[in-house]
């Protein structure tokens, strides 16, 4: 008779080329991602949103949120191409990494490998959409609006 | 309460590859810094060990490190604050002995990072930022500057060519500094030679000549309340200002991309504590882990205006013989950035030139220096003044 082994709740091992984090209270957020959304969270208690969601409001200490989705278009801030890559990345080069600033709150992310490296610069207008990695992992990648 | 004074310090070698093992290499910096002082380590009340985890095996550093420098049985600790640790270290030191809970604490920066491999050193600086909304996309040091970079040219018009010249300076004096892991000369004409490794991109727009090397090394910084710093120096250098800041982690959660608001933040609290303003640094040490880095500290620590540090540089200001000599000793870029050694190299250097015994890089006569440390991206920000 063994014991029943807990199950763990461990979704969040799906995000980016690489996760280094597997558990954590906005798990959801793959589930979301699955469904072709990027959602951040907004504090119900004071109505503070969050992207990336957080499962806890620094500014009243509440727990209570709720998922709401992000969507328009960006401003690009600034990127970089990557020439090089840390271990476990290297089949993904290039790639550029970037900022995208919607105004109230920022996303950190890639930029989609087919845009044109001569089209992108800063102050452009993008939006960000979810991306199925060549490893089955999910992320979000920035597209010309 | 009485001033609190360095009585000491002392740096290894920074080398590729150092052939021993960490509590070795701790001993190096360690007994350069004892016989600078010249006292017993019986004197030493604290210690303070300082660098970045996860290079190395070792777990709590500090009391392998207090054992095997004869530092049992004081009270030890390991702190950290990424590549500003030691520099951290010295404000904890700082309020140890203004407390008057200590005499004379050491702060030990090492890091031997040559146990791992150059792509798994990058990956633990990228982890050294956001892991879970950043690292998976594939993140690292140089990039994330690279982002800082070119923030900075959108907003300044700063070009390629102005950040080559700061490497070109690092790399004038890094030639003449026995400690460099990076001696060789370089030219601006190799950054726009094909040939030459300094043009080669590593993460746009930064190449490998804006980038300082991975280096094994250590540290060590002797710190004492007034009375035993008379006591035990002849040339005691007194902390004047100490600034300290954070920020958000995620690049996310931030507005400036030309500059460092840390840099900025604890520049202000240390002229505040001194009573001084930039005008009054006669030599400074910036962290420059790479070019656009140093550019950036000498507007956030207002020895240029926002958007022009480039004109500093072209005018050769930050030379030896300039207006503000700015790491003469050859920086990050050519000593090599042992992560947790690295601030307390930048002391051991301001101090020598404050005591007149910094050799061929000695500064004409300096009064007052500054130590700007930088940990993670623009994350921690610690800004030192010392003075005669």
């Amino acid at each position: 008779m063994g014991k029943k082994k807990k199950e763990v709740d461990d979704r969040f091992k799906r995000f980016g080329t690489v996760s280094f984090t597997s558990i954590t209270k906005i798990n959801d957020f793959i589930d979301y991602l699955d469904q072709g959304k990027i959602m951040g969270t907004r504090c119900k208690e004071c109505g503070l949103f969050f992207f990336p969601p957080r499962a806890d409001c620094y500014n009243c200490l509440s727990s209570d949120m709720e998922w709401v989705e992000v969507s328009g278009t960006g401003k690009l801030v600034t990127y970089s191409k990557l020439e090089f890559a840390p271990i476990g990345f290297g089949d993904d080069l290039p790639y550029a990494i970037a900022l995208l600033d919607y105004g109230d709150y920022k996303m950190f992310g890639r930029i989609a490998g087919d845009v044109p490296e001569d089209e992108i610069h800063a102050g452009m207008e993008m939006t960000a959409r979810v991306n199925t990695l060549p490893n089955g992992q999910l992320n979000y990648v920035f597209h010309k609006a | 309460m009485g001033k609190v004074g360095i009585i000491g310090v002392g740096q290894s070698a920074f080398v590729r590859g150092y052939p021993g093992s960490i509590r070795e290499l701790a001993f190096e910096g360690f007994k350069d810094a004892m016989q600078d002082v010249g006292i017993p380590t019986k004197d030493i009340d604290a210690s303070i060990i300082c660098s970045a985890p996860e290079y190395d095996k070792q777990r709590s550093p500090a009391g392998v490190f207090a054992e095997y420098l004869g530092l049992v049985p004081q009270p030890t600790c390991y702190l950290e604050s990424l590549c500003s640790s030691s520099s951290m270290g010295l404000r904890f030191a700082y309020s140890l002995v203004k407390s008057g809970l200590h005499d004379v604490v050491a702060v030990i920066g090492f890091q031997k990072m040559s146990e791992i491999s150059s792509a798994e050193s990058q990956e633990r600086m990228g982890r050294g930022a956001d892991i879970q909304w950043e690292s998976p996309f594939g993140t690292m040091m140089p990039a994330y500057y690279a982002m800082y970079a070119r923030g900075h040219m959108e907003q300044y018009g700063t070009t390629l060519e102005d950040l080559a010249l700061i490497r070109v300076k690092a790399a004038t004096y890094g030639q003449i500094n026995e400690k460099a892991v990076y001696r060789r000369p370089v030219t601006f004409e190799m950054f726009s030679d094909p040939e030459s490794p300094m043009s080669n991109p590593v993460a746009n727009p930064l190449r490998v000549g804006d980038c300082c090397a991975n280096a094994d090394g250590s540290s060590c910084i002797i710190v004492a309340n007034e009375e035993k710093a008379k006591a035990f120096s002849k040339k005691p250098v007194w902390i004047l200002g100490l600034g300290a800041a954070s920020t958000t982690v995620n690049l996310a959660g931030r507005d400036l991309f030309s500059g460092l608001t840390v840099a900025q933040q604890a520049g202000e609290e240390a002229y505040k504590m001194a009573g001084i303003t930039a005008k009054d640094i006669d030599v400074a040490e910036v962290h420059d882990c790479f070019t656009i880095a140093e550019m950036m500290a000498y507007e956030n620590l207002g020895f240029a205006k926002p958007g022009e540090g480039k004109e500093l540089i072209k005018a050769k200001e930050t030379y030896k013989e300039g207006s503000i000599p700015v790491n003469v000793d050859g920086g990050l870029l050519s000593k090599g950035h042992p992560i947790g050694a690295t601030g307390g190299s930048q002391i051991r250097t301001v101090v020598l030139q404050l005591r007149g015994e910094a050799g061929e890089m000695q500064v004409k006569d300096p009064e007052i220096g500054l130590v700007h440390n930088i940990g993670g991206v623009g994350l921690y920000g610690n800004v030192s003044i010392l003075g005669r």
